[in-house]
This record gives C-alpha cells, sequence and structure tokens, in this order.
C-alpha cells in the first residue's frame, strides 16, 4: 500500500523530529540533582518545581511579557505599512518599483550581526534603549520585506478586474481595500502574521542588544540565569518548553488560515 | 493582467519605505563610515581609506571562517532541500491529517534560537542527552564539546531538524497548488511516479523551491546563536562561522573599523551568491527539451 | 476501440454510504456501442464528471463494474485501459517541447523511438501540429494546447475511447466551433468511441448521436437527440432541453379533455387511454415551438393574456398567463403578434402527459 508507506515515512521523521523536544519536556518535569544521579527515559518522580520557580519569579515572567509584547507590535506594524505597499506593488507601475522592491529584499540579506553596533547607536540617540518599541522597530528591517514579499504574491493572485469593478461601482479606494479586497486574501494576511510573529519570536541577537531589564525577551532570560546559577538543567529545560507554548498557540490558531493559504499556492 | 501605470503609488509604499530606511539606511552609513576611518574615542576618528578592507580581506582567520561557512551552507542546503519536497510529498492533501501534520510540522520553526541550541545540547550531552549517551552506549565516543567532527554532526543535525520544516512547508504549498487534472491526465498516459515528479511536481514546484533556496542560504549563512549557544565556536575554531567571527571582533575585541569593512564585504558575498541562486533557478528547466 | 457496458454502476465519495442522497452516482446501467459518439449531458454536480472518471478509471465505483468489449475492467487502473482523456483545463508537460508532450505516453509505455517519431509525426499530422512539434508547450494558446491533451491520448495505437470532460470551456467562441468540427472529423476518421461530458445542450446535441441527460446522479434518458426533444420522458430533461425548455401545465382529465383551471384542451385517443390507466395528478408538456398562437379565436383555441415578448433575433419567444399558469411560446419572426389578448391551439399528436414528473407511455412502447 502506497498510503501506508508515505504515513509511515511521514510518521517516523515526525517521531524523530518530536524526540529531543520529548527529551527536554522529560528534563523539565526533574530536579537538577535526579537528572544528573540518573539516566531515565521518562520522569520516575514528575515534579513541577521548575516550573513553579519560573512562575513566582518576576525576573522570569516578566521576559514572557516582554518578548509577547514586542513581537505582537511588530507583527501590527508589519501587517499594517505592508498592506498597502504590497498592493501598490502588485498593482501599479511607478518610477523606481522593481528597485525598491529589491532593495526591501536585500534587507532580508542582511547579517544582523553587521547591524548590532549602529543599532545600539541609533537607538541610544533617541532614547529608545530597553524599549518594546525599539525591539519592534528593529524587527521590522526583516519581517517588514518579508511581509511585503508575501503579500504581494497572495494579490497579485487576484484579477485586478475586482478592483476596476469596484471603483467604477463608487467604492473609495479605504473602502474598498477594507471590505471587499482584504477579505479576500484573508488566508494571506494569516500566512503572513504568522511569518512575522515566527521570525520576531526567535530572533535573539537584536533584541537582546537593544535591552537590558525592562524589555528584556525570555530568551535572553534564560542565558543570564543559567550561567548565575550554573547549569540547573531542570530549570533550562521548563523554560525552554514554556518558550514554545506562545509559538505553538499561534500555529493552532492560524493552521486552518495556512491551509487555506497554502492551498493558494502562494507564501 | 495590464497594471495601472501611477506614480502616486509612492504614497502607498512611503510608510514601508520610512519604517525600512530608518532601519536600514542609517546603520548602513554608519557601518561605513566606520569601515573607512580608525576611531580610537568619542571625537577621536583618522580616516583611513581602504586600509580595513585589505586588512580584513588578507585575515587567514576569516578565510578560514568563510570556507567553513560556504561548506555549512552547501551542506545545508544539499540535505534541507531534497528532505523537505520528500517530507512536503509525503504529507496528507486535506483532512485532519493535513492540519495536523502542518501544526507539527511548524513547531521547531517557532522555537526561539538560542532555545534550539539549548534543546540540542540538552539531547546530545554524553551524560544526560538520549541522543549522546545512545551513541556512546554504542561504543562510539560522542562529545561536541571536545571533537571537532562530533560538534559539526551535532550542528548540522540541529540545522536540518530545525529547518527542514520550513522548505518542507513550501514545497507542500508548491504541491497543493498543482490541479488535480495533471495527476489525473498523468494517470491515463501511464506515467511512473518518478514521471510524475520529474515533469509535473518539480517543475510546478519551481516558484516556491526559488523562495526555500533563497531564505535557507540567506540564513545558513548568516547563522549565529544556535552554534554560539551550543559550542561557542569551538572546539577551537572548528565551527566559528561568518557571523560568530564578526561579533568576536566588533564586541569581543571592540575594532569597529575591521568590523565594518567585513560587515560590508559578508553583505556583499549573501546578495552575490542569492542573486546567483535566483539566476539560476529562474534559467532552470527552461532550457530543456 | 471498444463496446463499453455499465453495469449497475453506484458511487459514493464517502466510505459507507447507505443513504441514496451520500452517492453523487445512483445506479447507472447502460451500454455503449463501439464506435459511437456519446455525450453525457446536464448541470454542474449531477454526476457526469464522476461517471467519465469510472469508465476512465480514475474512480473505482462503490458499486457495480464496467466492461470494455465483454471484459471487467472495474479493478483497472487508467493506464492499462487504454483510453485518452481530455481535461476542462488543457494539461500539459511545460518542460517538454509539443513533440515530448506527445511522445510522452509512449515513452511511458517503452515503445521504441522510431516507432514514436512515426506515431507522433501521424497524430500531429492529423491535429494540425505539426508546425508546432518544436516549439515548448508552455506558452501556447489554450486551443493548441488541448488539441496537445487530445494528442496524447490518440498516440496511443490501442485507444478505446476518448473521453472528452468539458474541453471547450477554456476556448475563446470563435475557436470553439472549430475545434468541435475538428473533433468530430477526427471522430468519424479514426472510428474510436467518443464519450464528451458537458453541461452545454448545444454541444451535446451537435456534436453526439446518442445524448444521456443525467441529473442528481441519475440517468434520467438516453437517447438520440431527436427523442429527448420530442419525447422527453422526464420533466427535468424537458425543461433542460430546448430553447426555452418544455412547457408544464397541471390539468384534470375529463374524457379526452385535459382541463387546465377550466380551460379544455382537446387529446388525442391514445394520449387520453394512458392518461385513464395513470389516474389523477396530470401534467401536460408541450414544446414552445410547436404551441401555435393567434391573434383570433381559431376551432378548438384557448385564450390566454400576453405578458411579454423577446426578440432573439431569428425568432421571438411570447411568454403567455394561461388560468394562472405560466407558458411560453416560440415563433418566426415575422409571425404579427396581437397586444394583450392572443389564442392558443395546442397540436395534438405534440401534447405530452406527465404523472409524477414521469411521461406517460404505451406499454412495451420505448
Amino acid at each position: 500500500m502506497k498510503i501506508k508507506k508515505r504515513a509511515f515515512i511521514l510518521g517516523f521523521y515526525f517521531f524523530i523530529m518530536l524526540l529531543p523536544i520529548y527529551w527536554m519536556l522529560n528534563m523539565s518535569l526533574r530536579t537538577n540533582a535526579d537528572i544528573l544521579n540518573s539516566f531515565a527515559l521518562y520522569p520516575h518522580n514528575p515534579t513541577l518545581s521548575n516550573y513553579i520557580k519560573i512562575f513566582t519569579d518576576s525576573s522570569w515572567y516578566s521576559g514572557y511579557l516582554n518578548s509577547i509584547l514586542y513581537v505582537s507590535i511588530n507583527t501590527l506594524i508589519s501587517l499594517i505599512t505592508a498592506l498597502p505597499a504590497a498592493y501598490a506593488f502588485s498593482r501599479y507601475r511607478f518610477l523606481g518599483d522593481k528597485q525598491v522592491f529589491f532593495w526591501l529584499l536585500t534587507n532580508r540579506m542582511a547579517p544582523a550581526a553587521v547591524f548590532l553596533l549602529p543599532f545600539f547607536q541609533l537607538y541610544s540617540t533617541f532614547g529608545l534603549i530597553d524599549t518594546h518599541i525599539a525591539v519592534a522597530f528593529a524587527h521590522c528591517l526583516f519581517n517588514v520585506p518579508l511581509a511585503v514579499w508575501i503579500l504581494e504574491g497572495f494579490m497579485s493572485g487576484v484579477p485586478i478586474e475586482i478592483d476596476e469593478t469596484a471603483f467604477i461601482d463608487g467604492y473609495g479606494f479605504s473602502r474598498f481595500f477594507m471590505t471587499i479586497f482584504i477579505p479576500l486574501i484573508r488566508a494571506g494576511v494569516g500566512v503572513t502574521a504568522f511569518f512575522c510573529f515566527m521570525f520576531s519570536w526567535v530572533e535573539l541577537l537584536l533584541a537582546r542588544t537593544l535591552t537590558t531589564t525592562n524589555a528584556k525577551p525570555i530568551a535572553a532570560t534564560m542565558t543570564r540565569t543559567v550561567s548565575a546559577t550554573g547549569l540547573d538543567w531542570g530549570l533550562l529545560a521548563a523554560a525552554g518548553i514554556l518558550t514554545i507554548i506562545p509559538g505553538a498557540l499561534v500555529i493552532w490558531f492560524v493552521r486552518n488560515h495556512m491551509a487555506k493559504g497554502f492551498a493558494m499556492g502562494r507564501v | 493582467m495590464e497594471k495601472w501605470q501611477d506614480n502616486r503609488a509612492w504614497f502607498l509604499v512611503l510608510p514601508v519605505f520610512v519604517i525600512v530606511a530608518f532601519s536600514a539606511i542609517i546603520p548602513l552609513l554608519t557601518v561605513i563610515n566606520y569601515s573607512v576611518q580608525d576611531i580610537f574615542g568619542p571625537g577621536q576618528r583618522v580616516f583611513v581609506g581602504a586600509e580595513w578592507f585589505k586588512e580584513v580581506l588578507g585575515d587567514k582567520r576569516l578565510h578560514a571562517a568563510l570556507w567553513r561557512q560556504f561548506l555549512f551552507s552547501g551542506l545545508v542546503l544539499l540535505i534541507e532541500i531534497p528532505l523537505g519536497i520528500i517530507i512536503a510529498l509525503t504529507m496528507p492533501k486535506k483532512g485532519w491529517g493535513a492540519s495536523a501534520s502542518l501544526v507539527t510540522l511548524a513547531l521547531p520553526l517557532l522555537i526561539p534560537w538560542n532555545v534550539i541550541g539549548t534543546i540540542w545540547i540538552i539531547f546530545t550531552r554524553p551524560d544526560i542527552g538520549l541522543f549522546g549517551a545512545t551513541i556512546n552506549k554504542l561504543g562510539m565516543s560522542f562529545d561536541h564539546t571536545a571533537s571537532s567532527l562530533d560538534a559539526w554532526v551535532t550542528l548540522m543535525l540541529m540545522e536540518v531538524w530545525h529547518w527542514t520544516p520550513l522548505v518542507a512547508l513550501l514545497a507542500y504549498a508548491g504541491l497543493r497548488a498543482i490541479p488535480e487534472a495533471y495527476y489525473q491526465a498523468a494517470k491515463v498516459d501511464g506515467a511512473s511516479s518518478w514521471s510524475v515528479f520529474r515533469h509535473i511536481q518539480l517543475p510546478k514546484m519551481r516558484g516556491v523551491l526559488t523562495i526555500a533556496v533563497l531564505l535557507r542560504f540567506m540564513d545558513s549563512f548568516l547563522i549565529y546563536a544556535e552554534p554560539f549557544v551550543l559550542t561557542g565556536g569551538g572546539p577551537g575554531n572548528s565551527t566559528t562561522f561568518l557571523s560568530i567571527y564578526l561579533v568576536k571582533i566588533a564586541v569581543g575585541q571592540f575594532d569597529l573599523g575591521p568590523a565594518a569593512a567585513f560587515s560590508l564585504i559578508y553583505f556583499l558575498i549573501i546578495l552575490l551568491f542569492s542573486w546567483l541562486f535566483y539566476q539560476a533557478l529562474q534559467n532552470a528547466g527552461k532550457g530543456e527539451g | 476501440m471498444a463496446r463499453i457496458d455499465l453495469k449497475q454502476i453506484a458511487h459514493s465519495y464517502h466510505d459507507g454510504a447507505q443513504k441514496p442522497e451520500d452517492f453523487a452516482l445512483r445506479r447507472v446501467h447502460e451500454s455503449w456501442d463501439d464506435g459511437g459518439a456519446y455525450a453525457l449531458l446536464g448541470p454542474s454536480g449531477c454526476g457526469k464528471t464522476t461517471l467519465l472518471n469510472i469508465i476512465s478509471g480514475l474512480l473505482t465505483p462503490s458499486r457495480g463494474s464496467v466492461f470494455f468489449d465483454g471484459q471487467d475492467v472495474t479493478a483497472l487502473p487508467p493506464e492499462n485501459r487504454n483510453i485518452a482523456q481530455v481535461f476542462q483545463f488543457p494539461v500539459l508537460y511545460d518542460t517538454m517541447t509539443v513533440f515530448g508532450n506527445l511522445a510522452f505516453p509512449l515513452r511511458n509505455r517503452g515503445v521504441d523511438t522510431e516507432q514514436i517519431r512515426q506515431r507522433v509525426n501521424e497524430v500531429a499530422d492529423i491535429l494540425d501540429l505539426t508546425t508546432h512539434l518544436k516549439k515548448k508547450a508552455s506558452g501556447l494558446s489554450a486551443d493548441v494546447k488541448q488539441k496537445i491533451s487530445l494528442g496524447r491520448g490518440l498516440v496511443r495505437s490501442d485507444v478505446a475511447a476518448i473521453l472528452f470532460d468539458e474541453p471547450l470551456t477554456v476556448i475563446d467562441p470563435q475557436l470553439k466551433w472549430h475545434l468541435r468540427c475538428k473533433l468530430k472529423q477526427i471522430h468519424e476518421r479514426l472510428k474510436l468511441t467518443l464519450i464528451y461530458v458537458t453541461h452545454d445542450q448545444v454541444e451535446a446535441l451537435t456534436f453526439a448521436d446518442r445524448v444521456m441527460v443525467m441529473h442528481g446522479g441519475k440517468m434520467l434518458q438516453a437517447g438520440a437527440p431527436e427523442d429527448l426533444f420530442e419525447k422527453p420522458e422526464h420533466k427535468f430533461v424537458g425543461y433542460f432541453i430546448g430553447s426555452p425548455g418544455m412547457n408544464f401545465l397541471s390539468c384534470i382529465l375529463d374524457g379526452n379533455i385535459a382541463r387546465v383551471n377550466g380551460a379544455a384542451i382537446e387529446l388525442a385517443d391514445a394520449t387520453a387511454a394512458l392518461a385513464k390507466k395513470a389516474g389523477q395528478k396530470l401534467e401536460i408538456g408541450i414544446r414552445p415551438t410547436y404551441l401555435k398562437v393567434h391573434s383570433n379565436k381559431q376551432p378548438g383555441s384557448i385564450a390566454a393574456t400576453i405578458k411579454n415578448v423577446e426578440d432573439q433575433g431569428s425568432f421571438k419567444i411570447v411568454t403567455l398567463i394561461l388560468n394562472q399558469q405560466t407558458l411560453r411560446a416560440r415563433i418566426p419572426e415575422d409571425q404579427p403578434i396581437p397586444d394583450k389578448k392572443a389564442w392558443l391551439s395546442f397540436p395534438t399528436q405534440k401534447i405530452r402527459l406527465y404523472a409524477d414528473g414521469q411521461l406517460l407511455r404505451a406499454q412495451g412502447a420505448s
């Protein structure tokens, strides 16, 4: 059976793929002493002590809130600015359109390491260091071009005749855009939001450089605490597991949009 | 579909232009400025011309890091692209299975990059890690903190584990866009599954695969957080990639001039190769009979 | 070349379907002769494409079997059934030339190079594709692409049947006629069994010797185009075929007279005899073409009010109200039409009677 063989290959891949995550989950449910003393395939005496420690220490959970805050701001800014721009690229020819589009994409290629120091100086000048908005803005460097790129693909799939008909019917641009056009590419907006969220959530280098305490992301909190407590594996694993959860929730909520977006054949 | 000619479209692009320019052009100018000056302290700087570029281009350790980087990115593309396509081909086309596969597949993509490193440290350590302990039990020694080869193996495993899902998602999107009639016609024509792949699926995936190759090339070429957490660039310099080396110069040694010159060269290399890949993939499949 | 027999075919897209509504196709039993031209006609969702895919082997029916020349092929995959299928949208292998596309099915079967070249050239000649052979398949116009799709089916020397699934949908109107002629010409030249799926009655009626009208997963009537027009066996067939569709008026039988809300329509003896057996709830069916409209009272005619007149160029369509029931008449362009009131006469030979949506027929008559 061909179907069974496929399902088997996929199942095997997922098994391998989930193993490292399972292992971290396993570690997170054990105390550090337990981890170092015995090797076990599953926690014999599962404990939530690592999680409790994280939830009762404000330096831990505020890291979470910081990350979620700047990622949300970034996703919002990226979508709001990229929607009209993507529309312009998909519908109009104008002076320097191709050049600007290409220039936008090159920013996706700029090594984040290149921009570390100038970014720090730039945001210091504006007094934005250690604010959520600074990280959200910095992440726009790669998320906005990406959003324009993805949305442009979706928009090009909508026939231009729809726009023409709407304008003939007397729709103003903003009303047409909000009530007709955006609903048409809803799935595309969902996919774009997913990618923006993803790339902002996982980025650490810029986020860590631009923050010290007030806006410090959870991922950076992890590295700091590890060096301070001298490798508490259980605590580290619990923190790691917790960083996966927001991402998993986001995928769960956009899964239908993703399936639809993928069916439209644009990413 | 004919596009409208209207320069007022610039107003729609303006917000994006401003926000990206703020984050891109000003820092880029700063970098260019640094790359031609020697900076002793606040307000004390001397114009040095192409001095730093010469120094960087002659840096033996940078050459080594560059070759390491090419080897790494090359391996990444060679493994992840075919593997991603295979996974996309095995995924269900619809129903709950499709949603479940998509969600599972996307999971590694949503883990912060340094956490990825942490996961793999925990997984591959010879004392507490499932992978490391198993390999050692099989009689082979495995320790990514001591052996360069082991560090590379761990890093490749991690990279493939982390990013193959992105390739698979893109390839899956491409596959879903192929109308059912193509498969039906191929069946009627008696095409083998290889022929279907070669003459229908692969050509129809060209667009998304171009994106996949470009994204994977750029991001693997820029890799920083994962090897930094996993090995810190070691053992020795065996996993010191360009970004890690760059941060060592810029932040560790505070040599801003050479670091800036290095950054610009780095950027140009990525630009050049992305363009080459783009051209190659656009032309692929056009000139055959 | 083959004779095709469908035996008690039913198909559902759900597993374990029991209720009739779950079936996309409900019991189709048909025999098609070798070399005939058949059309499957019906609105979208009627099950015609499902039936076509069962014949080609893309679908295995939930129930029943398919026979080609008396041999059971139900379990055979499409590539072993020797059929050619052309889809609604042209399917081409973009990376290959036109020659490569046409040669593809032969290469898959391991035919030697010389023979491939010969067959491809023959087929290209029939389809007027010779000048295109060396071109890339992508970038050609839709009608050429459809011809290539057809050609891929025809290159095989052992083709049993050609199946078309609305092949003219994406073709420009002015080219449709040209391509349809070409298809007809090929059918006559190669004498292949040809099955044509469409929702366009003009295409079906001009193309096929025998048309099957489908609705709701059932085959309502199969017959020559004239039969479908003259004696629709089911009200749906009457509606669906003809432009405009057949008129239906509910009536009560009174001896040899059918009463439509009081107005009397005379029936032929044979028709009346059938009606007596059928009982109460009856409907009169008559084609708009056969309805006669007069400006003044004639013997046996009935008064009706004119509601609307549409000029269609070579003819006019008159909408009339007869005792609260609406009906349409199709009359020649040059015939004068009265203002408000008209007299209708119903030619007795053209009147059909329906009970429960089915045509009343003499026992044993077809």
